[in-house]
């Protein structure tokens, strides 16, 4: 069991660079607790999409720990990378549902990690699967969809099926990597609405990599700003201010 | 202002001519005069030939349609369908690991490029050579005839299939493999629906073309309605040889009807 003081994620030390020289990821360290909606704002190609990459391990670190609870997961790889990975659920950027499985084959890729390949191929997943993916597609709103195809579904509807998969995996923690992108405002605030209203329910912690500075403000319980690589704001949304934008993103003009 | 006088002097009102490509073409007419001369092509070569022709056409009419000669073909037939099938079976399975260890976006480049290079070496003969070998190698009959279509089919479905691969969305296969996937899992739940329209296009594709080639191997001696074909030419039944013929384009035209249907299945 894990103990409930203790960090749900720790980052220490994250130094990540693509080309050698060139660090998009500084020295980060930050701590998670183990639930709450974590928010990180800052300008493109700072390294936001990064870092939470770096935490599932689709990015590498170049330097640097992260650890998962009380588990190491920087170097893992193999089996032991994917038992770390069935446990952390992932929204994406631009949905990224495979787009010829229908919406329920698409939920039930979140049991991936636990039902062998031959399954898989067969479609043959357990009833309980199957019976769980129900129940979220009914939380998502999405309950008459199961059949359908994913490329016949809006943007909203697609991202709901994105929130969908990631929880089949009974995570233990949420990430979002710019979840709203592609979406419209109305239904950008309800996509953000839902995560936040499931994984609570579900008692976990949610880290979103997020462009809208208002919804994280309106989410989030912990907003972190990053600017060049580096955390350059951490704290309660109440506590950021106009300096901070300005310091996160540059110049002065935008800010209203 | 210095810059519009630098954009004014980069605007000439003509447009540039590409040399290279003009040099090419001017090669290939050069060409083609020499080799027409060469092989002695010639007006009166080809006016030679004509009565012969005439000749040839005149004894194809009217077809063969003989009860004993109907049985020589209809077991040719069968025999070629079946090389063509069994041929596409095997060969598209083979192709389905092929194509995916030839992906370069799912495979490390030492593995991936001895893939393409045996993709290659499949490639790089007709398959009335590949049927030729086979006969040689194990000789005649309808195995010789059916390797050597698989081998065809191994090499055209595996490296379109691996293009097929490569073309396809990667957020999509990342999205799973976040999932804790294994890699079969990815493949089977991330790449396979994304390619499995192109794959199935590619086999009827296949399938259309084995039926064209398995009508050809027997007359190398790997079975099948070409040893027919050879020996009715030999023999100069001309009237047998158009029953074939027109058996084939049925034949033809029935499997371009099953092939569409089968691409329409898996859209």
């Amino acid at each position: 069991m894990q103990n409930v003081t203790a960090p749900a994620l720790r980052i220490e030390k994250l130094n990540k660079s693509y080309v050698a020289g060139k660090p998009v990821l500084h020295d980060i360290s930050l701590d998670f607790a183990s639930r709450g909606i974590t928010a990180i704002i800052g300008p493109s190609g700072t390294g936001k999409s990064t870092l939470v990459r770096c935490i599932n391990r689709l990015v590498t670190p170049t330097s640097g720990r992260i650890l998962f609870g009380s588990t190491d997961i920087t170097g893992l790889s193999g089996k032991n990378l994917r038992a770390v990975r069935r446990r952390i659920g992932m929204v994406h950027q631009e949905y990224s549902l495979v787009e010829r499985l229908t919406v329920m084959e698409n939920l039930l890729t979140g049991r991936l990690g636990y039902v062998p390949a031959w399954r898989a191929w067969l479609r043959r997943f357990p009833k309980q699967d199957i019976a769980r993916a129900y129940e979220l597609l009914d939380a998502v709103g999405l309950g008459d969809f199961a059949n359908r195809r994913a490329d016949q579904l809006s943007g909203g509807q697609r991202q709901r099926v994105g929130i969908a998969r990631a929880l089949m995996q009974q995570p233990d923690l949420l990430l979002a990597d710019e979840p709203t992108s592609s979406l419209d405002p109305k239904t950008s605030v309800e996509i953000i609405e839902l995560m936040a209203k499931l994984a609570s329910a579900r008692d976990i912690p949610v880290v979103i990599n997020i462009h809208n500075v208002d919804l994280a403000k309106r989410f989030a319980t912990r907003i972190i700003g990053m600017a060049r690589g580096t955390v350059v704001f951490d704290g309660p949304p109440s506590a950021l201010q106009d300096t901070h934008l300005a310091d996160i993103y540059g110049g002065q003009s935008w800010i209203e | 202002m210095t810059v519009p006088t630098i954009t004014q002097s980069a605007r000439p009102l003509s447009l540039p001519v590409n040399w290279w490509r003009r040099g090419g073409y001017l090669a290939l007419g050069l060409y083609t005069a020499y080799a027409l001369s060469t092989l002695e092509i010639t007006w009166e070569r080809i006016l030679r030939g004509l009565p012969q022709g005439a000749k040839f056409l005149s004894r194809m009419w009217p077809p063969n349609f003989e009860p004993q000669k109907m049985e020589l073909m209809r077991d040719g037939m069968i025999e070629s369908i079946g090389i063509a099938i069994l041929a596409t079976f095997f060969g598209v399975l083979l192709s389905l690991p092929l194509g995916v260890l030839a992906a370069r976006n799912l495979m490390p480049s030492a593995v991936s490029w001895t893939a393409r290079a045996f993709i290659a070496l499949l490639r790089s003969f007709n398959p009335l050579i590949v049927a030729i070998l086979f006969v040689k190698a194990i000789g005649f009959g309808a195995l010789a005839g059916i390797l050597a279509l698989i081998v065809g089919s191994l090499g055209f479905v595996s490296k379109l299939f691996a293009e097929a691969i490569e073309e396809m969305n990667l957020k999509q296969v990342e999205a799973v493999r976040a999932t804790g996937a294994s890699f079969m899992s990815v493949l089977i739940m991330g790449v396979l629906p994304q390619v499995l329209a192109r794959f199935a296009g590619f086999s009827a594709y296949q399938l259309d073309s084995n039926l064209r080639n398995s009508t050809m191997v027997g007359i190398v001696g790997g079975g099948g309605i070409g040893a027919a074909l050879f020996t009715a030419t030999q023999r100069f039944d001309y009237d047998f040889m158009l029953t074939i013929l027109l058996t084939i384009i049925g034949l033809i035209m029935i499997s371009e009807i099953v092939s569409t249907q089968i691409r329409k299945l898996f859209q």
